[in-house]
């Protein structure tokens, strides 16, 4: 059985080792470039000492990333993707929370990680991935190896201003891999385009199965989902066949009438997920591709990756809403109602998630990790965690599950997952603003900012920019007089979003 | 062209648009900013921007996006 998600890599560099693995349209890598540069890199690090800890890899998203991920894991250590368009801010706070002793950058990321780096030694990829190959050293990180050791953390927005490092280990990515190809029919001639950032676990869906098969990866270019019709010309250019990419990704093609004149040919693979997909759209891409197949894919970064699935068998009405169907086998569902007992059949409940795929939880931070990594309440006779997701969701007549909404105020915008508090907390951060709250208007997807406070808008916007991610820089920011709130001292969203629909 | 930098700013107050170049190279706009502005042209100056004119060229400054809307009136 295999305990590390470096066999994989091993096992297909036998195989194919000249074979395209990752390119970005114009450099590329072959298997026996990743693997070599990754064994170097693994060894480089062993060399400087470190051991079972966490790694900064702070590059700008190109294949020499994902391999400086995999040097990592050669020397036992976790990778902590740290991207070189995040904010400086934010980029401490994780720096800071890691307190981890390496970063390994690139040519683009130096300057900035040598002012934050504090204590840590700066690594430079290309010098680390040309150290020479102890196997030795190497050998012995494997021979001490568990599938319980963490891989990566990847950090997720938080609610209190502080994003939350989500740790994955061995076993729950092999799970997730091994059950997610089995579902979408990934094999040695799929071409993925990749379109999400590196630094979420949503690349996992095309890293791993690209090393189990030999397959090849294209990251696509992030300018270029602003351009649709370049976008669909390099689908095709590259001849990519399988695509796994949040929803907005695929609206932009759509909705413009893209299809009507490109249609990305090779195609035959299309998995969405983290947002609804609006019917609409859904049956314009259905009949350009009527060959291809279409999965809807459900899960949070703390059940490692996807959890559910829902192949999109049968037409929708435009006011439907696609279920997100069933669990990935060896993953299990509970649907607990407020009382922590099963939801009647076609009640609402909280969906928990169960089995393998549990990550480790919040790096560093147990308190967190025990408010949502809980014992299965309906279990009191061995310990068996479950994730609580705090969505809500319900099954329906055909036994399918359905997300219905959120317990509390994280949202999903353009595919990212947003704590609605972090983005408050962040503008409270600027002396001048005395309150702020922050909507999402579903509607229009767009993040609102209302704040009470002496600082114009345009300069908040523009301190902003500093401190958060641009997915979740507010699209509208609105000084008022006076938030609305509850009679018990509340602040009243529902009121506040009323309000700036109506034009204040 | 004002109403142009008034929709502009609506997106990015502490952008000056009226100086500001590589809004797409540079990357000031993002990918929703161009959906959302595309939505904004379409319905104030009551015109239709296609897929075709979604390229970089279009959407590197305000003056560009400027000719981009004049050539569309034009051709109404």
């Amino acid at each position: 059985m295999r305990n590390n998600v470096l066999e994989y890599l091993e096992d297909t560099v036998v195989r194919v080792p000249e074979k395209l693995a990752f390119s970005n349209g114009t450099e590329g890598m072959t298997f026996q470039e990743v693997y070599d540069q990754a064994r170097a890199i693994g060894s480089g690090l062993r060399a400087l000492g470190a051991d079972h800890e966490s790694v900064v890899v702070f590059m700008e998203k190109h294949p020499r990333t994902v391999t400086a991920f995999f040097g990592v894991v050669y020397a036992g250590c976790f990778y902590v993707p740290v991207d070189a368009e995040m904010p400086r801010f934010r980029v401490e706070l994780i720096l800071k929370q890691l307190g981890a002793r390496f970063i390994l950058c690139d040519e683009k990321t130096r300057a900035l990680a040598e002012e934050l780096r504090g204590e840590a030694t700066l690594l430079s990829y290309t010098e680390t991935a040309a150290s020479p190959v102890d196997q030795a050293a190497l050998a012995a990180v494997r021979e001490a190896a568990l599938d319980t050791d963490p891989i990566y953390i990847v950090f997720t927005s938080g609610s209190t201003g502080v994003p939350k490092g989500v740790a994955a280990c061995h076993r729950s990515v092999l799970d997730y891999i091994e059950q997610l190809c089995d579902v979408l029919g990934f094999g040695p001639d799929t071409v993925f385009g990749n379109q999400t950032p590196l630094y979420f676990d949503a690349c996992l869906k095309e890293l791993y199965p690209t090393l189990k098969f030999g397959a090849t990866t294209y990251l696509i270019p992030k300018s270029l989902f602003m351009f649709p019709v370049k976008l669909v010309e390099y689908l095709n250019t590259h001849r990519i066949n399988t695509i796994c990419w949040v929803v907005s990704a695929l609206t932009m093609i759509s909705g413009f009438k893209v299809l009507e004149k490109h249609v990305p040919e090779y195609l035959h693979t299309v998995a969405f997920g983290s947002e609804m997909f609006p019917i609409r759209q859904l049956k314009l891409w259905r009949e350009a591709l009527p060959q291809a197949r279409f999965v809807n894919l459900y899960g949070p970064t703390e059940a490692t990756g996807m959890s559910c699935w829902f192949e999109v068998d049968r037409e929708f009405a435009d006011d439907e809403v696609l279920p997100v169907g069933r669990p990935f086998r060896n993953t299990g569902v509970l649907l607990l109602d407020e009382h922590d007992r099963p939801a009647a059949p076609g009640e609402m409940g909280e969906i928990c998630l169960k089995g393998t795929c549990l990550t480790l939880g919040y790096y560093g931070d147990f308190e967190r990790t025990a408010q949502a990594f809980v014992q299965n309440p309906l279990n009191d006779k061995y310990p068996e965690l479950i994730y609580r997701t705090g969505d809500l969701g319900r099954y329906n007549e055909r036994g399918e599950l359905v997300f219905l909404t959120r317990k509390d105020n994280q949202i999903k915008h353009m595919g990212h997952r947003i704590e609605l508090g972090e983005v408050e907390v962040v503008a409270c951060m600027d002396s001048a603003v005395r309150a702020a709250c922050c909507l999402y208007d579903g509607e229009k997807k767009r993040l609102i900012l209302c704040y009470e406070g002496e600082i114009e808008p345009a300069a908040l916007s523009a301190s902003l920019r500093g401190k958060l991610p641009p997915y979740m820089m507010p699209n509208a920011t609105h000084r008022l007089e006076a938030l609305p709130r509850t009679p018990n001292g509340k602040m009243d969203r529902r009121a506040l979003l009323e309000q700036v629909r109506a034009g204040k | 062209m004002e109403q142009l930098l008034s929709v502009l700013k609506e997106l990015h107050p502490e952008v000056d648009f009226e100086t500001a170049e590589g809004l797409v190279t540079g990357g000031i706009l993002t990918s929703l900013d161009i959906i959302a502005l595309i939505a904004e042209i379409n319905a104030a100056f009551d015109v239709e921007v296609s897929a075709e004119e979604i390229v970089p060229e279009n959407f590197d400054s305000a003056k560009t996006i400027w000719a981009m809307v004049e050539r569309l009136m034009d051709e109404d």
